[in-house]
């Protein structure tokens, strides 16, 4: 038997057969082995190979975008949940790690809702322009992260808003040593944007809309967009209101920084699920929902186990005490008390991450309940 | 031919089993087959269960999209673009920015790393280890961490718009670019053009005749005059028949920027720095891998010829070397071409920003904007590989080597 170099599957010494004169040095892939190694090959490579790839068929063609979310998150034992890359007050990991915010609460009042547990989730950070086609592909569940709700992101995106957890506009931070007012004083102005946020269409229409010039700087993530602002590179930084008081706190002297009184469009922001799945759609949309009706109701993560005990049809009914409004939705009984008991209701989760309990500061204005001169109104549950 | 052979007698059957089955007989052909009718049906297995999928959520497809409006702005466009204009405009826009800035880069990138890769066997020990430390240092930190130091360690130093550096009131450097005096065409400008265009073709074909003496005759022709003649003289001469082709407008401050005048953006020269400098770390070491393979004797050949070390150089080691540098130098400028990828960091509107990016995020249409974005690089790609086989076919050529 010859020896078989194991690297080419040639004989070591090469033998002169009928055909051998290899045409200056180039080897013939695969023409030439040594039976013994061809063996080698078929053996372990091609059945490798043919696993691998059967595995890989199995995978894309079982992978259908069916109803089935609820069952998914169950198996997996915990909800994968679509962020932002670091927004205090929405969504940000705090100094111990944990992911805090007005946008985090909602995917752990689902988590708390499904496992009474508002710690199983895995949060998912993505940047604007990725965020949809992680929803549209099923890596996340859920998609909380200050996603302005409009027509075509709810329907040639295939995806269903669930509601509105903060109802926002778009506005401009400038410089105050630039002694500008007002946005009307922008022309010619060089503007840093995120990419594929609703601001950067927004602001073609306010310039356009208004005659002004401008030059538009776009950038991937907040931090980039932040920096080049920062380092003069634009006159202003347009984006969300809330996301500009939330962006100010990490400039060098936030004080330094104005933002400008005008808000040039509506940015309704609220929880995303893909379409195809009701069931699911109605569990994320009801958790928000529940959360609004809690504060209307006075229920709060302090006292919800006492008013399990109250004589209120309607806190009964809402608390599952009386009924089976959880069960319709796939979940159980005590759905609410899961989620109070978790996170707390809709005005504890506003204040304790971006009213005047966080470094935030920012007031209820329009995210005040519909009975408070607000417009925050949710549905009851009955 | 290195051993002289018999050739093989002409044989269909054997010969179509090897081509599809190797030495392993008729068994192989089938798996072969198989193997083919798998892949396919995978392929179609795919496709399909994209379509469905996509369907049942109801994802928009197709490509409608590119004939709707895109309504967002871009900050550096070669051709005339405004909000209203479609994402196929977007996408020619985009498309546009990268191949600039690999152009330029790769340009750039070529002339650094020949530089740095002679520096580096100079006998000169100071320059030597400069050009050494150069490519340690540059290839072993990640390209989106320089890109992000020159954009914004850069930026930072550079006053605003107001404050800006100037040179005679001409030419401005702020953070907001670099801003240079805009020519403006006369109507002298396109017979001077003509006029330089017809110097060129006087100087490739006094060029060509000389080579020629040189070759056929061994005549050596002084050239120089006609050269400089054609290529300065003759459109000086319709200049000053005709009037200046070109005047400049200097840039003016108004506002918030300068109005007129050309700009180029930060984002650009950021990106085109990052990248050429990057690159050119490995193009030093193709550079000194190729030189190194040319035998030493080579070099004492052409002096021992009475050659100049310039000319030995260039004549002898340079084209030599360039069979072995050519194709990882390809590699490089592939690198180079796929990394501009990374513009979106610093905000430069390449294709993959504005297209895969922005206007991805905005249609949703994931599946048609990556594979008409792949498929671009792709071309992209093939075309320059191609070029750099064209060129080292024609270098072999010069070699008398195939
Ligand atoms: N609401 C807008 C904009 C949302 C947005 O992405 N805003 C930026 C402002 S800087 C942000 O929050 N970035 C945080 C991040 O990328 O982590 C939308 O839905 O398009």
């Amino acid at each position: 038997m010859v020896a078989v170099n194991p690297l080419t599957c040639l004989p070591h010494h090469p033998v002169m057969r009928g055909t051998v004169d290899l045409p200056r040095g180039r080897i013939r892939p695969g023409a030439r082995g040594h039976p013994q190694c061809r063996v080698i090959l078929k053996g372990c490579v091609m059945k490798r190979l043919l696993v691998a790839m059967l595995a890989f068929v199995a995978a894309t063609v079982s992978q259908s975008a069916g109803a089935q979310t609820l069952k998914t998150v169950k198996d997996r034992g915990s909800l994968s949940c679509g962020v932002s890359q670091g927004l205090p007050g929405f969504s940000a990991p705090d100094d111990k790690g944990n992911w805090t915010g007005l946008d985090v609460d909602v995917c752990r009042a689902v988590a708390a809702a499904i496992f009474d547990d508002p710690t199983k989730v895995k949060f998912v950070p993505l940047s604007a322009k990725d965020r949809f086609t992680a929803l549209q592909s099923g890596e996340i569940d859920v998609l909380s992260r200050n996603t302005t709700w409009t027509s075509s992101r709810d329907t040639s995106l295939g995806l269903n808003f669930t509601g509105v957890n903060y109802y926002d506009g778009q506005g401009f931070l400038v410089r105050k040593s630039l002694k500008v007012n007002s946005a009307l004083e922008l022309n010619g102005a060089s503007v840093c944007v995120q990419t594929g946020t609703t601001n950067e269409q927004n602001l073609a229409d306010y310039f356009k809309s208004n005659n002004m010039r401008y030059e538009v700087i776009a950038f991937a993530s907040a931090d980039e967009t932040v920096k080049a602002y920062e380092s003069g590179r634009c006159d202003a930084f347009t984006s969300d209101v809330s996301q500009l008081y939330s962006e100010r706190l990490k400039l060098a002297a936030p004080s330094d920084h104005a933002v400008l009184p005008e808000v040039i469009s509506k940015e309704p922001l609220g929880p995303v699920v893909r379409h195809g799945d009701d069931q699911w759609f109605d569990i994320v949309k009801w958790t928000l929902f529940a959360m609004i009706d809690a504060e209307e109701l006075d229920i709060t993560q302090k006292n919800v186990e006492s008013k399990l005990r109250t004589d209120n049809p309607e806190i009964k009914r809402v608390l599952g005490s009386d009924g089976n409004l959880g069960e319709q939705l796939g979940l159980t009984k005590d759905w609410v008390v899961r989620i109070v008991r978790g996170v707390g209701n809709y005005g504890e989760s506003f204040d304790r991450n971006v009213g005047p309990g966080s470094k935030l500061g920012i007031s209820r204005g329009l995210n005040r309940l519909w009975n408070q001169g607000g417009v925050q109104y949710a549905p009851p549950i009955r | 031919m290195a051993i002289g052979s018999r050739p093989p007698p002409p044989q269909f059957w054997p010969k179509l089993r090897r081509v599809l089955g190797g030495q392993t007989g008729w068994g192989g052909v089938l798996g072969q087959l198989v193997l083919v009718a798998f892949v396919v049906w995978l392929g179609y297995e795919i496709v399909a269960n994209a379509r469905a999928n996509m369907q049942a959520q109801r994802i928009a497809s197709g490509f409608g999209f590119l004939s709707q409006t895109a309504g967002f702005g871009v900050s550096q466009a070669l051709i005339p673009y405004s909000e209203s204009d479609s994402y196929t405009r977007v996408f020619v826009v985009g498309l546009l920015n990268t191949l600039l800035v690999s152009a330029i880069g790769v340009a750039l990138a070529t002339v650094i790393g020949f530089a740095i890769g002679l520096g580096r066997l100079s006998p000169n020990w100071l320059l030597a280890r400069l050009a050494g430390a150069y490519v340690e240092i540059v290839r072993n930190l990640p390209l989106l961490f320089q890109l992000l130091f020159w954009y914004l360690a850069v930026l930072a130093t550079l006053p605003n718009p107001r404050q800006s550096i100037t040179l005679l009131g001409w030419v401005f450097l702020n953070n907001r670019g670099f801003v240079v005096a805009e020519p403006v065409a006369h109507a002298s400008f396109w017979p001077v053009a003509l006029a330089l265009g017809i110097g060129v073709g006087i100087a490739f074909a006094a060029h060509a005749l000389a080579r020629k003496a040189l070759f056929d005759n061994g005549r050596v022709l002084r050239i120089w005059p006609v050269v400089l003649g054609s290529l300065v003289g003759l459109p000086l001469v319709v200049a000053l028949a005709l009037g200046a082709p070109l005047s400049f407008e200097a840039p003016v401050l108004k506002g918030f920027n300068f109005v007129g005048g050309l700009r180029i953006i930060p984002e650009f020269v950021a990106l085109t720095l990052a990248l050429s400098i990057y690159t050119a770390a490995f193009i030093a070491e193709i550079v000194r891998a190729g030189i190194l393979a040319v035998n030493r004797g080579q070099m004492e050949a052409g002096s021992s010829l009475g050659l100049s070390c310039g000319a030995t150089l260039r004549l002898i080691v340079v084209p030599q070397a360039l069979r072995v540098i050519l194709p990882p130098l390809t590699n490089q400028y592939l690198n180079l071409t796929k990394n501009s990828s990374l513009a979106v960091a610093v905000g430069y509107p390449d294709l993959f920003s504005v297209f895969a990016g922005t206007t991805l995020s905005q249609t949703g249409q994931a599946v048609e904007i990556i594979v008409i974005t792949m498929g671009v690089y792709l071309l992209i790609s093939l075309i320059t590989s191609a070029a750099m086989s064209f060129y080292g076919w024609r270098v072999g050529m010069g070699l008398g080597a195939t």
